[in-house]
């Protein structure tokens, strides 16, 4: 059977729905943020699949995928700075639970 | 014409040449002043000879057509009366100032205030419009501010001071408003053209009333009328030169003047002149019991002063002005005479003023005493004396048709004489109560001939052929009855103060109520305080309860209360926010995508 943009899309929903739901349910924060690494891949690949299927003139349209280079360059950047931050979190609190990390709250 | 100049400004160039060159140089300021007040008393005899209206004025405020303010003069024979008494018995004072002043530390500033008076009372006098009249009005309140606090350095003469001046401002703002009620109505200020108004003004009743009125409470709070009396008797903490000019003689006797100068406003309104009539009145039989209690011999004439203004201005109320000036005319001689009477006592006996510590002094000064008898008898209405028929003159002006007003009037008199004869037999005879008294000596000749001079008019100005040259006096048919009844009173209330007081060391009767005069000072004093109470305690809730409670604490508390609130949503969970951040990002969704 042929594949279709929605199947892609829906796979790339499906990716983002499991990666928020991680994000918001998962009290790590590395799998929060790994979490957060699948929201940008869903991403990635709705854009892929969009610019797959917009064919003009026999080309498909390069705008998305450059559009995913960038999110990946972005990523991998984001990736050091807050595996980092993870880093000097656990130093400073010998924890990478976030309800340890509560100090400002009310 | 130059004369009504020279009479208004040689005072003021006096005042201003001694307050500027001579203040060092005490006697040349007394002298000085002296001078300067007799080329005003001799201008005032040559202006006798002048007929028909002085046109010289000094155009000196010009809004036109709105509004224009003149240094202008009314001379006719109300004006030329006043400048006579003024000037004349202004001259007499300034020369036994001279005696009683010798020695004074103030003496340059003494006579300074005393010319700056005579210009302000002198332009009072002249004055032809309401403006010209109130600036002069606020300067006399002025100079007299000055000369009865002339020994600042003790502490009742400034506190007489400020109560004099305070109590004078509260009737001149009446006056002014009342001023400014006429402008309004006649676009005039000029005595001429508000008697040509007067009959327009007259279709109004009660708007003519009501300024009237106003313009009345200028002279009750000048010519001393109940209730604003008050000031008047601590007047006298000023020396008694200035008692005498000022606060018996010509300034109380202002408000007077003004209200015959503008009698056809008063004859106009029935209300106001019935106003008028009662305060009058009030004053008179008021002022004379106070008088019966006083022991401050200046005391007891200021008392006295009062209740003869009450007589003048009742007078005036009772539409006989003739009558008011005339009793102006002759009171401003024998009241002049006693206070500069008592002022020799008083320099007699070293500076001493209770009359229980006098006594005996007829044998000691024996020609205060004789002038002093004289200035009592006029003042008590003895017949064929000035008083008798100036206050027979009001007294039958209220004998045609207000017979209250005659019987309190007849009754004022017996206490006047009452009064003054108590003050004579205790300060003349009898034995002599202390140690001042004893060594009692007579004052020097510059101050003993200012008092003979006086006597002579305190005998002769009621007479015809002494007023009639100054004043249209008052032409009754000699009424028997009426003139029985005040010669009774005269010997009734003479003959009760002799019965009652020879040979006493101490009063025989103390009534607190009159001693106190009737507590209306304290009144004054309760009132003041709790209506400044009042004011203060309104003022503290208004400032704790409505600009600190509701609007500084207010506002701040708003802020604080929205930011207590506020601070619930503060989760300090991470994930709640992405939970909330998801969720508000799925309705804007749904809401673009598929709500449209």
């Amino acid at each position: 059977m042929e594949l279709t943009l929605n199947d892609y899309l829906l796979v790339s929903g499906a990716l983002f729905c499991i990666g928020f739901a991680g994000v918001l349910l998962r009290r790590n924060i590395i799998i929060i943020f790994m979490c957060l690494e699948m929201m940008l891949n869903a991403a990635n690949l709705s854009l892929v699949a969009f610019s797959r299927f917009r064919v003009q003139l026999g080309l498909p349209n390069y705008s998305g995928q450059m559009l995913v280079f960038f999110i990946i360059t972005v990523a991998a950047a984001e990736v050091a700075v807050g595996l980092a931050v993870i880093v000097a979190l656990y130093r400073a609190r010998q924890t990478t639970h976030v309800e340890d990390i509560s100090s400002m709250k009310f | 014409m130059a004369l009504p100049w020279i009479i208004l400004l040689t005072p003021l160039l006096s005042a201003a040449f001694i307050a500027l060159f001579t203040q060092r140089l005490r006697n040349i300021s007394a002298y000085i002043s002296v001078a300067a007040c007799a080329v005003s008393f001799l201008a005032t005899c040559c202006i006798f000879s002048m007929h028909g209206p002085v046109l010289s004025e000094y155009r000196w405020l010009d809004i036109s057509p709105l509004f224009s303010v003149s240094i202008g003069f009314t001379v006719d024979q109300l004006s030329k009366a006043m400048l006579f008494v003024v000037t004349g018995i202004g001259l007499l004072i300034h020369v036994y100032s001279l005696g009683y002043m010798d020695e004074d530390e103030g003496k340059s500033r003494y006579f300074a205030g005393l010319s700056l008076f005579m210009f302000s009372m002198l332009g009072i006098v002249l004055a032809n419009n309401f403006v010209m009249m109130f600036i002069f009005w606020e300067l006399v309140g002025v100079s007299s501010y000055i000369l009865i606090g002339h020994w600042f350095d003790k502490p009742a003469p400034p506190a007489a001071a400020n109560k004099a001046f305070i109590c004078n401002r509260i009737g001149d703002f009446g006056f002014m408003l009342g001023i400014l009620m006429l402008w309004v109505s006649t676009g005039s200020i000029y005595f001429g053209d508000l008697q040509a108004a007067a009959p327009g003004l007259a279709q109004h009743p009660g708007f003519l009333a009501v300024a009237t009125l106003l313009i009345f409470c200028g002279a009750v709070g000048k010519s001393a009328q109940f209730p604003l009396h008050v000031w008047l008797p601590d007047a006298m903490e000023g020396p008694t030169p200035v008692s005498a000019l000022i606060h018996a003689a010509t300034m109380v006797a202002a408000g007077v003047y003004m209200l015959s100068r503008v009698f056809f406003l008063v004859q106009a309104s029935p209300a106001a002149q019935s106003v008028i009539a009662f305060i009058g009145i009030t004053t008179a039989v008021g002022a004379a019991l106070i008088a019966t209690q006083q022991n401050d011999i200046k005391r007891i004439l200021a008392y006295s002063t009062l209740s003869q203004l009450g007589y003048m201005v009742c007078s005036v109320g009772m539409a006989a002005d003739d009558a008011a000036m005339y009793h102006l005319f002759t009171h401003a001689f024998f009241k002049a005479l006693l206070f500069l009477g008592s002022g020799a006592v008083i320099y007699g006996t070293h500076h001493e003023q209770d009359i229980w510590k006098m006594g005996g002094l007829k044998n000691r000064l024996p020609s205060t005493f004789l002038t002093f008898l004289v200035g009592t008898l006029a003042l008590t209405g003895c017949p064929g004396l000035a008083g008798f028929f100036s206050k027979d003159s009001i007294i039958s002006a209220a004998g045609h048709g207000h017979p209250v007003i005659y019987v309190l009037a007849l009754c004022t008199a017996g206490l006047t004489s009452f009064y003054m004869f108590r003050l004579m037999v205790v300060v003349f005879w009898g034995h002599t109560r202390s140690e001042h008294a004893r060594d009692g000596h007579q004052p020097p000749a510059v101050m003993t001939v200012p008092l003979i001079i006086l006597a002579i008019p305190s005998v002769f100005a009621g007479y015809h052929f002494f007023a009639g040259k100054f004043l249209a006096v008052p032409q009754e048919p000699m009424n028997m009855g009426l003139m029985g009844l005040s010669v009774f009173v005269f010997l009734a209330g003479a003959g009760f103060a002799w019965m009652i007081y020879k040979g006493k060391d101490s009063d025989p009767i103390v009534i607190p109520l009159l001693a106190n005069r009737f507590y209306i000072d304290q009144f004054y004093q309760t009132l003041i305080a709790w209506t400044q109470d009042l004011a203060a305690s309104l003022t503290a809730t208004f400032d704790r309860w409505i600009l600190d409670g509701a609007i500084v604490r207010g506002l701040s508390s708003v802020a604080w209360v929205a930011g207590f609130v506020l601070r619930f949503l503060q989760l300090g969970n991470l994930q709640a926010y992405g939970f909330l951040f998801g969720a508000g990002s799925v309705v804007l969704i749904y809401y673009f995508l598929f709500s449209r």
